[in-house]
Protein backbone atom coordinates (compact mmCIF):
# COMPACT_ATOMS: atom_id res chain seq x y z
CA UNK A 1 0.00 0.00 0.00
CA UNK A 2 1.38 3.51 -1.01
CA UNK A 3 1.94 5.85 1.95
CA UNK A 4 1.48 9.72 1.98
CA UNK A 5 5.01 11.18 3.63
CA UNK A 6 5.66 15.07 3.82
CA UNK A 7 6.96 16.43 1.09
CA UNK A 8 10.64 18.64 0.40
CA UNK A 9 8.46 21.97 1.95
CA UNK A 10 6.95 20.16 4.95
CA UNK A 11 10.75 18.39 5.87
CA UNK A 12 12.79 21.99 5.59
CA UNK A 13 10.17 24.00 7.84
CA UNK A 14 10.22 20.73 10.27
CA UNK A 15 13.97 20.81 10.16
CA UNK A 16 13.78 24.81 11.04
CA UNK A 17 11.60 24.31 13.85
CA UNK A 18 14.10 21.00 15.13
CA UNK A 19 16.85 23.52 14.98
CA UNK A 20 14.61 25.97 17.24
CA UNK A 21 13.77 23.66 19.43
CA UNK A 22 17.43 22.50 20.15
CA UNK A 23 19.16 25.58 19.66
CA UNK A 24 19.43 26.63 23.62
CA UNK A 25 19.85 23.12 24.43
CA UNK A 26 23.39 23.09 22.78
CA UNK A 27 23.85 26.66 23.32
CA UNK A 28 24.71 26.12 27.52
CA UNK A 29 27.93 23.81 26.05
CA UNK A 30 30.03 26.52 25.02
CA UNK A 31 28.61 29.00 27.74
CA UNK A 32 29.86 25.89 30.49
CA UNK A 33 33.61 26.14 29.59
CA UNK A 34 34.14 29.65 29.80
CA UNK A 35 37.55 30.44 31.94
CA UNK A 36 35.41 33.61 32.86
CA UNK A 37 33.42 34.26 35.65
CA UNK A 38 30.70 35.84 33.86
CA UNK A 39 28.22 34.71 31.78
CA UNK A 40 30.28 34.83 28.22
CA UNK A 41 31.55 33.03 25.14
CA UNK A 42 35.12 31.37 25.91
CA UNK A 43 37.29 33.31 23.48
CA UNK A 44 40.37 30.73 22.85
CA UNK A 45 40.91 28.69 25.84
CA UNK A 46 38.28 26.27 27.55
CA UNK A 47 38.24 25.60 31.43
CA UNK A 48 36.05 22.96 33.75
CA UNK A 49 36.00 25.05 36.59
CA UNK A 50 32.51 25.98 36.71
CA UNK A 51 32.36 22.15 36.94
CA UNK A 52 34.54 21.84 39.93
CA UNK A 53 32.67 24.72 41.38
CA UNK A 54 29.72 22.66 41.59
CA UNK A 55 31.34 19.91 43.75
CA UNK A 56 33.41 22.16 45.78
CA UNK A 57 30.78 24.57 46.42
CA UNK A 58 28.72 23.17 49.52
CA UNK A 59 25.29 24.81 48.46
CA UNK A 60 24.92 22.92 45.39
CA UNK A 61 25.75 19.84 47.15
CA UNK A 62 23.08 20.78 49.83
CA UNK A 63 20.22 22.05 47.52
CA UNK A 64 20.81 18.38 45.36
CA UNK A 65 20.07 16.72 48.46
CA UNK A 66 17.59 18.73 49.60
CA UNK A 67 15.76 17.99 46.30
CA UNK A 68 16.16 14.82 45.91
CA UNK A 69 14.77 13.77 49.36
CA UNK A 70 11.85 16.62 48.75
CA UNK A 71 11.45 14.85 45.43
CA UNK A 72 11.44 11.23 47.33
CA UNK A 73 8.67 12.02 50.07
CA UNK A 74 6.44 13.84 47.69
CA UNK A 75 6.71 11.31 45.29
CA UNK A 76 5.83 8.39 47.82
CA UNK A 77 2.50 10.63 49.12
CA UNK A 78 1.35 11.17 45.52
CA UNK A 79 1.22 7.71 44.36
CA UNK A 80 -0.27 6.06 47.20
CA UNK A 81 -3.00 8.78 47.36
CA UNK A 82 -3.34 8.02 43.37
CA UNK A 83 -2.90 4.60 43.85
CA UNK A 84 -5.72 4.11 46.39
CA UNK A 85 -8.05 6.45 44.71
CA UNK A 86 -7.88 5.05 41.21
CA UNK A 87 -8.06 1.49 42.81
CA UNK A 88 -11.56 2.98 44.23
CA UNK A 89 -12.56 4.18 41.08
CA UNK A 90 -11.84 1.03 38.95
CA UNK A 91 -12.82 -1.64 42.02
CA UNK A 92 -15.92 0.01 42.89
CA UNK A 93 -17.18 2.54 39.93
CA UNK A 94 -19.16 4.61 42.10
CA UNK A 95 -21.15 7.32 40.93
CA UNK A 96 -19.99 11.00 40.77
CA UNK A 97 -16.76 9.32 39.26
CA UNK A 98 -16.54 12.09 36.22
CA UNK A 99 -16.94 14.47 39.22
CA UNK A 100 -14.32 13.96 41.74
CA UNK A 101 -11.77 12.74 38.93
CA UNK A 102 -11.92 16.22 37.17
CA UNK A 103 -11.40 17.28 41.20
CA UNK A 104 -8.53 15.64 41.26
CA UNK A 105 -7.08 16.89 38.45
CA UNK A 106 -7.49 20.37 39.12
CA UNK A 107 -3.79 21.12 40.16
CA UNK A 108 -3.16 20.33 36.69
CA UNK A 109 -5.33 22.51 35.13
CA UNK A 110 -5.42 25.77 37.20
CA UNK A 111 -2.88 28.07 36.44
CA UNK A 112 0.54 27.56 38.40
CA UNK A 113 0.60 30.88 39.51
CA UNK A 114 -2.79 30.47 41.43
CA UNK A 115 -1.63 26.91 42.74
CA UNK A 116 1.11 28.49 44.25
CA UNK A 117 -0.96 31.59 45.77
CA UNK A 118 -3.12 28.53 47.19
CA UNK A 119 -0.48 27.02 48.83
CA UNK A 120 1.10 29.80 49.79
CA UNK A 121 -2.09 30.86 52.00
CA UNK A 122 -1.77 26.84 53.09
CA UNK A 123 1.14 26.84 54.41
CA UNK A 124 1.69 30.31 56.15
CA UNK A 125 -1.35 29.56 57.98
CA UNK A 126 0.26 26.31 59.16
CA UNK A 127 3.18 27.90 59.72
CA UNK A 128 1.56 29.78 63.32
CA UNK A 129 0.80 26.19 64.43
CA UNK A 130 4.11 24.55 64.23
CA UNK A 131 7.71 25.50 63.54
CA UNK A 132 8.95 22.03 61.20
CA UNK A 133 5.86 22.23 58.82
CA UNK A 134 4.88 25.02 56.94
CA UNK A 135 6.25 28.08 55.17
CA UNK A 136 9.95 27.40 54.16
CA UNK A 137 10.56 24.32 55.16
CA UNK A 138 11.45 20.88 53.48
CA UNK A 139 7.67 18.99 54.71
CA UNK A 140 5.96 22.30 53.56
CA UNK A 141 7.34 22.07 50.06
CA UNK A 142 7.21 18.21 49.51
CA UNK A 143 3.44 18.30 50.74
CA UNK A 144 2.76 21.36 48.31
CA UNK A 145 4.77 19.34 45.13
CA UNK A 146 2.67 16.11 46.18
CA UNK A 147 -0.58 18.52 45.45
CA UNK A 148 1.33 19.59 42.42
CA UNK A 149 1.83 15.79 40.98
CA UNK A 150 -0.98 13.73 42.01
CA UNK A 151 -2.97 14.39 39.19
CA UNK A 152 -0.37 13.81 36.74
CA UNK A 153 0.48 10.23 39.31
CA UNK A 154 -3.99 9.43 39.26
CA UNK A 155 -4.07 10.13 35.06
CA UNK A 156 -1.43 7.69 34.73
CA UNK A 157 -2.60 5.23 37.01
CA UNK A 158 -6.05 5.61 35.64
CA UNK A 159 -4.83 4.87 32.37
CA UNK A 160 -3.14 1.64 33.03
CA UNK A 161 -5.70 0.35 34.69
CA UNK A 162 -8.75 1.02 32.18
CA UNK A 163 -6.08 -1.51 29.87
CA UNK A 164 -6.97 -4.24 32.83
CA UNK A 165 -8.99 -7.13 31.73
CA UNK A 166 -11.75 -7.11 34.06
CA UNK A 167 -12.52 -10.77 33.73
CA UNK A 168 -9.14 -11.39 36.00
CA UNK A 169 -10.79 -9.42 38.63
CA UNK A 170 -14.05 -10.92 38.51
CA UNK A 171 -12.46 -14.08 38.51
CA UNK A 172 -10.42 -14.03 41.55
CA UNK A 173 -13.91 -12.19 43.11
CA UNK A 174 -15.99 -15.46 42.16
CA UNK A 175 -13.18 -17.04 44.12
CA UNK A 176 -13.77 -15.57 47.00
CA UNK A 177 -10.69 -12.94 47.32
CA UNK A 178 -11.37 -10.38 49.75
CA UNK A 179 -10.90 -6.26 48.43
CA UNK A 180 -7.67 -6.59 50.12
CA UNK A 181 -6.37 -9.70 48.31
CA UNK A 182 -8.21 -8.61 44.75
CA UNK A 183 -6.34 -5.27 45.24
CA UNK A 184 -2.48 -6.44 46.29
CA UNK A 185 -2.54 -9.56 44.85
CA UNK A 186 -4.71 -9.46 41.29
CA UNK A 187 -4.49 -5.74 40.68
CA UNK A 188 -1.76 -4.45 41.63
CA UNK A 189 0.77 -6.84 39.96
CA UNK A 190 -1.05 -6.17 36.99
CA UNK A 191 -0.23 -2.65 36.69
CA UNK A 192 2.84 -2.40 38.27
CA UNK A 193 4.83 -0.69 35.42
CA UNK A 194 1.67 2.17 35.62
CA UNK A 195 2.73 2.52 39.49
CA UNK A 196 6.43 2.68 39.00
CA UNK A 197 5.65 5.34 35.75
CA UNK A 198 3.76 7.47 38.11
CA UNK A 199 6.34 7.28 40.86
CA UNK A 200 9.24 8.22 38.38
CA UNK A 201 6.88 11.55 36.71
CA UNK A 202 6.18 12.35 40.71
CA UNK A 203 9.87 12.96 41.26
CA UNK A 204 11.04 13.94 38.04
CA UNK A 205 8.33 16.86 38.50
CA UNK A 206 9.13 17.58 42.09
CA UNK A 207 12.77 18.04 40.99
CA UNK A 208 12.32 20.30 38.73
CA UNK A 209 9.83 22.07 40.21
CA UNK A 210 10.00 26.25 40.29
CA UNK A 211 6.71 28.01 40.33
CA UNK A 212 5.22 26.77 43.52
CA UNK A 213 8.27 26.31 45.39
CA UNK A 214 9.28 30.15 44.97
CA UNK A 215 6.02 31.14 46.57
CA UNK A 216 6.47 29.10 49.37
CA UNK A 217 10.23 29.07 50.34
CA UNK A 218 12.99 32.00 51.40
CA UNK A 219 15.98 30.95 53.17
CA UNK A 220 15.77 27.81 54.24
CA UNK A 221 14.09 25.27 51.83
CA UNK A 222 16.65 26.29 48.88
CA UNK A 223 15.46 23.00 46.08
CA UNK A 224 18.26 23.05 43.10
CA UNK A 225 15.92 24.73 40.57
CA UNK A 226 14.76 27.53 43.35
CA UNK A 227 19.12 27.83 43.53
CA UNK A 228 19.47 28.12 39.98
CA UNK A 229 16.53 31.00 39.73
CA UNK A 230 18.74 33.14 41.98
CA UNK A 231 22.02 32.56 40.62
CA UNK A 232 19.85 33.55 37.46
CA UNK A 233 18.36 36.48 38.74
CA UNK A 234 20.68 38.25 40.65
CA UNK A 235 24.21 37.79 38.15
CA UNK A 236 24.18 35.11 35.92
CA UNK A 237 26.42 32.28 37.45
CA UNK A 238 28.06 29.85 34.63
CA UNK A 239 27.84 27.08 37.08
CA UNK A 240 24.29 26.91 36.01
CA UNK A 241 25.40 26.58 33.02
CA UNK A 242 27.64 23.34 33.41
CA UNK A 243 24.58 22.05 35.75
CA UNK A 244 22.45 22.45 32.90
CA UNK A 245 24.57 20.58 30.58
CA UNK A 246 24.71 17.83 32.84
CA UNK A 247 20.88 17.60 33.63
CA UNK A 248 20.65 17.85 29.85
CA UNK A 249 22.83 14.77 29.02
CA UNK A 250 21.09 13.05 31.80
CA UNK A 251 17.63 13.51 29.89
CA UNK A 252 19.22 12.41 26.44
CA UNK A 253 20.60 9.06 28.27
CA UNK A 254 17.40 8.44 29.83
CA UNK A 255 15.29 8.64 26.91
CA UNK A 256 17.54 6.94 24.73
CA UNK A 257 17.50 4.12 27.57
CA UNK A 258 13.58 3.94 27.90
CA UNK A 259 13.19 4.26 23.35
CA UNK A 260 16.17 1.45 23.60
CA UNK A 261 13.48 -0.64 25.94
CA UNK A 262 10.44 0.11 24.06
CA UNK A 263 11.53 -1.00 21.00
CA UNK A 264 12.91 -4.36 22.30
CA UNK A 265 9.60 -4.65 24.05
CA UNK A 266 7.73 -4.07 20.75
CA UNK A 267 9.91 -6.73 18.93
CA UNK A 268 10.21 -10.02 20.65
CA UNK B 1 -23.12 -6.60 42.36
CA UNK B 2 -23.16 -2.94 42.13
CA UNK B 3 -23.90 -0.65 44.88
CA UNK B 4 -23.99 -2.88 48.18
CA UNK B 5 -22.94 -1.38 51.07
CA UNK B 6 -19.88 -2.94 51.65
CA UNK B 7 -18.56 -1.76 48.11
CA UNK B 8 -19.82 1.50 49.15
CA UNK B 9 -17.49 1.43 52.26
CA UNK B 10 -14.57 0.19 50.12
CA UNK B 11 -14.47 2.62 47.81
CA UNK B 12 -15.36 5.73 50.31
CA UNK B 13 -11.85 3.96 52.27
CA UNK B 14 -10.22 4.01 49.04
CA UNK B 15 -11.18 7.32 47.90
CA UNK B 16 -11.20 9.18 50.90
CA UNK B 17 -7.14 10.00 51.29
CA UNK B 18 -6.57 11.51 48.05
CA UNK B 19 -10.11 13.65 48.23
CA UNK B 20 -9.37 14.92 51.83
CA UNK B 21 -5.88 15.37 51.09
CA UNK B 22 -6.49 18.05 48.08
CA UNK B 23 -9.68 19.27 49.89
CA UNK B 24 -7.59 20.20 52.95
CA UNK B 25 -3.99 21.47 51.07
CA UNK B 26 -5.97 23.25 48.02
CA UNK B 27 -9.79 23.57 47.84
CA UNK B 28 -9.83 25.09 51.57
CA UNK B 29 -6.93 27.22 51.22
CA UNK B 30 -7.70 28.29 47.71
CA UNK B 31 -11.18 29.89 49.38
CA UNK B 32 -8.91 31.88 51.61
CA UNK B 33 -7.29 33.13 49.04
CA UNK B 34 -10.70 34.23 47.40
CA UNK B 35 -11.55 35.54 51.18
CA UNK B 36 -7.93 37.29 50.97
CA UNK B 37 -9.55 39.25 47.63
CA UNK B 38 -12.38 40.71 49.62
CA UNK B 39 -11.13 41.06 53.25
CA UNK B 40 -7.45 42.89 52.61
CA UNK B 41 -6.49 45.64 53.21
CA UNK B 42 -10.26 46.66 53.92
CA UNK B 43 -13.15 44.39 53.49
CA UNK B 44 -15.26 45.24 50.08
CA UNK B 45 -15.25 44.92 46.18
CA UNK B 46 -11.95 47.40 46.75
CA UNK B 47 -9.47 45.55 44.85
CA UNK B 48 -11.69 44.42 42.06
CA UNK B 49 -12.48 47.89 41.49
CA UNK B 50 -8.80 48.60 41.51
CA UNK B 51 -8.21 45.90 39.08
CA UNK B 52 -10.87 47.76 36.49
CA UNK B 53 -9.38 51.16 37.07
CA UNK B 54 -6.13 50.70 38.07
CA UNK B 55 -3.24 51.55 34.87
CA UNK B 56 -0.61 49.00 35.52
CA UNK B 57 -3.00 46.64 36.06
CA UNK B 58 -4.67 47.25 32.80
CA UNK B 59 -1.30 47.23 30.61
CA UNK B 60 -0.01 43.89 32.39
CA UNK B 61 -3.71 42.16 31.60
CA UNK B 62 -3.21 43.07 27.91
CA UNK B 63 0.44 42.44 27.53
CA UNK B 64 -0.44 39.34 28.52
CA UNK B 65 -3.57 38.81 26.14
CA UNK B 66 -1.20 39.67 23.73
CA UNK B 67 1.46 38.07 24.20
CA UNK B 68 -0.20 35.05 24.72
CA UNK B 69 -1.54 35.49 21.36
CA UNK B 70 1.38 35.63 19.10
CA UNK B 71 2.78 32.87 21.46
CA UNK B 72 0.02 30.91 20.48
CA UNK B 73 0.15 31.49 16.90
CA UNK B 74 3.96 31.05 16.44
CA UNK B 75 3.63 27.58 18.83
CA UNK B 76 0.80 26.33 16.90
CA UNK B 77 2.11 26.97 13.41
CA UNK B 78 6.38 25.25 14.50
CA UNK B 79 4.11 22.42 16.34
CA UNK B 80 2.29 21.98 13.23
CA UNK B 81 5.73 21.35 11.16
CA UNK B 82 7.53 18.76 13.03
CA UNK B 83 4.13 16.77 13.82
CA UNK B 84 3.51 16.55 10.27
CA UNK B 85 6.89 14.69 10.05
CA UNK B 86 6.57 13.05 13.11
CA UNK B 87 3.24 11.52 12.39
CA UNK B 88 3.49 11.24 8.51
CA UNK B 89 7.29 10.77 8.18
CA UNK B 90 9.89 7.68 6.91
CA UNK B 91 10.75 5.98 9.94
CA UNK B 92 14.22 7.91 10.16
CA UNK B 93 12.52 11.10 10.23
CA UNK B 94 9.93 10.07 12.84
CA UNK B 95 12.88 8.90 15.06
CA UNK B 96 14.54 12.51 14.91
CA UNK B 97 11.20 14.43 15.13
CA UNK B 98 10.32 12.71 18.46
CA UNK B 99 13.82 13.22 19.76
CA UNK B 100 13.42 16.71 18.84
CA UNK B 101 10.24 17.27 20.63
CA UNK B 102 10.16 15.19 23.82
CA UNK B 103 14.28 15.91 24.80
CA UNK B 104 13.04 19.81 25.27
CA UNK B 105 9.66 18.36 26.99
CA UNK B 106 11.26 17.05 29.78
CA UNK B 107 13.97 19.61 29.94
CA UNK B 108 12.92 21.73 33.30
CA UNK B 109 11.45 24.91 32.58
CA UNK B 110 14.71 26.83 33.76
CA UNK B 111 17.20 25.60 31.97
CA UNK B 112 15.86 26.28 28.92
CA UNK B 113 15.39 29.73 29.76
CA UNK B 114 18.96 29.70 30.63
CA UNK B 115 19.38 28.50 27.46
CA UNK B 116 18.08 31.52 25.61
CA UNK B 117 19.60 33.94 27.69
CA UNK B 118 23.18 32.33 26.62
CA UNK B 119 21.84 32.55 22.88
CA UNK B 120 20.55 36.01 23.30
CA UNK B 121 22.24 38.06 26.24
CA UNK B 122 24.55 41.13 24.80
CA UNK B 123 27.19 38.45 25.43
CA UNK B 124 25.54 35.79 24.14
CA UNK B 125 26.47 33.26 21.21
CA UNK B 126 24.05 35.02 18.82
CA UNK B 127 25.49 38.95 19.47
CA UNK B 128 29.38 37.56 19.90
CA UNK B 129 28.85 35.57 16.31
CA UNK B 130 27.06 39.14 14.53
CA UNK B 131 29.90 41.19 15.91
CA UNK B 132 32.63 38.50 14.81
CA UNK B 133 31.77 38.81 11.44
CA UNK B 134 31.24 42.43 11.65
CA UNK B 135 27.61 42.21 10.83
CA UNK B 136 26.84 44.46 13.60
CA UNK B 137 29.06 46.58 15.75
CA UNK B 138 26.73 47.32 19.15
CA UNK B 139 25.07 43.89 20.48
CA UNK B 140 21.60 44.02 19.45
CA UNK B 141 19.04 43.59 22.36
CA UNK B 142 17.02 40.15 22.06
CA UNK B 143 16.45 39.54 26.04
CA UNK B 144 15.00 41.73 29.31
CA UNK B 145 12.08 42.49 26.37
CA UNK B 146 9.09 41.03 24.79
CA UNK B 147 11.14 39.52 22.05
CA UNK B 148 12.59 37.41 24.57
CA UNK B 149 9.65 36.02 26.40
CA UNK B 150 7.99 35.60 23.20
CA UNK B 151 10.55 33.09 21.81
CA UNK B 152 11.13 31.54 25.17
CA UNK B 153 7.91 30.78 25.90
CA UNK B 154 7.29 29.35 22.48
CA UNK B 155 9.80 27.08 22.64
CA UNK B 156 8.53 25.82 25.81
CA UNK B 157 5.27 25.56 24.51
CA UNK B 158 5.93 23.57 21.03
CA UNK B 159 5.92 20.09 22.37
CA UNK B 160 2.87 20.80 24.53
CA UNK B 161 1.30 22.03 21.52
CA UNK B 162 2.47 18.97 19.23
CA UNK B 163 0.01 16.55 21.28
CA UNK B 164 -3.55 17.58 20.46
CA UNK B 165 -1.79 17.65 16.44
CA UNK B 166 -0.27 14.29 17.00
CA UNK B 167 -3.52 12.75 17.69
CA UNK B 168 -5.21 14.83 15.37
CA UNK B 169 -2.86 13.90 12.51
CA UNK B 170 -3.00 10.26 13.56
CA UNK B 171 -6.70 9.72 13.19
CA UNK B 172 -6.99 11.07 9.84
CA UNK B 173 -7.71 8.48 6.84
CA UNK B 174 -4.17 8.14 4.68
CA UNK B 175 -6.56 7.06 1.75
CA UNK B 176 -8.31 10.66 1.49
CA UNK B 177 -4.93 12.43 1.13
CA UNK B 178 -3.70 9.75 -1.64
CA UNK B 179 -7.17 9.79 -3.89
CA UNK B 180 -6.64 13.88 -3.15
CA UNK B 181 -3.18 13.48 -4.96
CA UNK B 182 -4.49 10.64 -7.50
CA UNK B 183 -7.19 13.28 -8.81
CA UNK B 184 -4.72 15.74 -9.81
CA UNK B 185 -4.14 18.15 -6.85
CA UNK B 186 -1.22 19.48 -5.99
CA UNK B 187 0.91 18.95 -2.62
CA UNK B 188 -0.05 21.98 -1.80
CA UNK B 189 -4.02 22.25 -2.70
CA UNK B 190 -4.29 18.89 -0.92
CA UNK B 191 -2.31 20.27 2.03
CA UNK B 192 -4.63 23.39 2.65
CA UNK B 193 -7.84 21.84 1.14
CA UNK B 194 -7.92 18.42 2.48
CA UNK B 195 -5.36 17.98 5.12
CA UNK B 196 -5.38 21.16 7.24
CA UNK B 197 -9.62 20.76 7.23
CA UNK B 198 -9.17 17.72 8.71
CA UNK B 199 -6.81 18.17 11.40
CA UNK B 200 -9.26 21.06 13.08
CA UNK B 201 -10.08 19.43 16.19
CA UNK B 202 -6.54 19.21 17.08
CA UNK B 203 -5.37 22.61 15.61
CA UNK B 204 -8.18 24.02 18.02
CA UNK B 205 -7.14 21.87 20.85
CA UNK B 206 -3.58 22.80 20.70
CA UNK B 207 -4.34 26.74 20.39
CA UNK B 208 -6.80 26.35 23.56
CA UNK B 209 -4.07 24.17 25.54
CA UNK B 210 -0.72 27.19 24.41
CA UNK B 211 -2.72 29.92 24.89
CA UNK B 212 -4.37 28.91 28.50
CA UNK B 213 -0.91 28.17 29.68
CA UNK B 214 0.69 31.16 27.97
CA UNK B 215 -1.88 32.70 30.47
CA UNK B 216 -0.36 32.31 33.71
CA UNK B 217 2.86 31.63 32.92
CA UNK B 218 5.79 32.72 35.29
CA UNK B 219 9.10 31.69 35.05
CA UNK B 220 10.26 32.31 31.21
CA UNK B 221 8.76 35.69 31.12
CA UNK B 222 10.19 36.75 34.73
CA UNK B 223 13.72 35.45 33.02
CA UNK B 224 13.79 36.60 29.64
CA UNK B 225 12.07 39.80 30.51
CA UNK B 226 14.22 40.82 32.89
CA UNK B 227 11.05 42.28 34.99
CA UNK B 228 10.01 45.05 31.70
CA UNK B 229 7.53 43.26 30.18
CA UNK B 230 5.46 42.01 33.41
CA UNK B 231 2.96 39.39 32.59
CA UNK B 232 -0.45 39.05 34.98
CA UNK B 233 1.49 35.51 36.33
CA UNK B 234 4.86 37.57 37.31
CA UNK B 235 2.34 41.21 38.16
CA UNK B 236 0.87 38.48 41.13
CA UNK B 237 4.02 37.24 42.61
CA UNK B 238 5.45 41.05 42.63
CA UNK B 239 1.90 41.98 45.12
CA UNK B 240 2.56 39.84 47.49
CA UNK B 241 6.25 39.66 48.22
CA UNK B 242 7.63 42.67 46.84
CA UNK B 243 4.46 45.46 47.66
CA UNK B 244 2.66 43.43 50.02
CA UNK B 245 -0.66 43.83 48.95
CA UNK B 246 -2.08 40.46 49.31
CA UNK B 247 -5.46 41.43 48.75
CA UNK B 248 -4.94 42.64 45.05
CA UNK B 249 -2.89 39.73 44.47
CA UNK B 250 -5.49 37.05 45.44
CA UNK B 251 -7.71 39.30 43.37
CA UNK B 252 -5.93 38.74 40.01
CA UNK B 253 -5.46 35.02 41.03
CA UNK B 254 -9.00 34.84 41.30
CA UNK B 255 -10.04 36.57 37.87
CA UNK B 256 -7.37 34.70 36.29
CA UNK B 257 -8.76 31.32 37.10
CA UNK B 258 -12.13 32.76 36.04
CA UNK B 259 -11.23 33.43 33.00
CA UNK B 260 -9.36 30.13 32.37
CA UNK B 261 -12.52 28.52 33.48
CA UNK B 262 -14.43 30.01 30.75
CA UNK B 263 -12.08 29.35 28.51
CA UNK B 264 -11.78 25.67 29.11
CA UNK B 265 -15.47 25.31 29.25
CA UNK B 266 -15.73 27.01 25.82
CA UNK B 267 -13.19 24.49 24.48
CA UNK B 268 -15.07 21.82 26.13
CA UNK B 269 -17.91 22.81 23.33
CA UNK B 270 -15.81 21.52 20.65
CA UNK B 271 -13.15 18.88 21.41
CA UNK B 272 -13.69 16.07 23.91
CA UNK B 273 -10.75 15.63 26.33
CA UNK B 274 -9.78 12.34 24.68
CA UNK B 275 -9.24 14.36 21.30
CA UNK B 276 -5.94 16.43 23.45
CA UNK B 277 -3.98 13.55 24.17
Amino acid sequence: MPTYRPGPVSLLLAVLVALFLLMPLLAVIPVSLTPSRMLTMPTGELSLRHYRSLIEDPRWLESILLSIRIGVVSSALSTVLALTFSLGVWMFQPRFTAALVGFVLLPMVVPPVVSAVTLYFLLTSISGLTSFFGYDTWLGVAMAHSVMTVPFATVLILVSLSQLDRRIDLAARGLGASVWERATRVIMPNIKFGIVTAALLSFVLSWEEIGVTLFITSVNAITLPRLMWMGLRDNIDPAIAALSVILIVITVLVLAVRSVIAREKASP
Amino acid sequence: MRGTLSDRMGAALLMAPLLLFLVLAYAWPFLGVVKWSFTLPTPGLGQYHALLTDDLVQSVFIRTLRIAAIVTLVSVTAAYAITVVWVRGSPVQRVLAEFCILVPFWISVLTRAFGWVALLSNRGLINTWLQSIGFISEPLTLVRNEFGVIVGMSHFLIPFAVFPLASAMRSLDERVLLAARGLGSSRMRTFWTVFVPMTRSGIIGSAMITFVFSLGFFVTPAILGGGRSVMIAELIYLRIFQSPDWGLGAAISVVLVVFVGALMALLFRYVKPKQLV
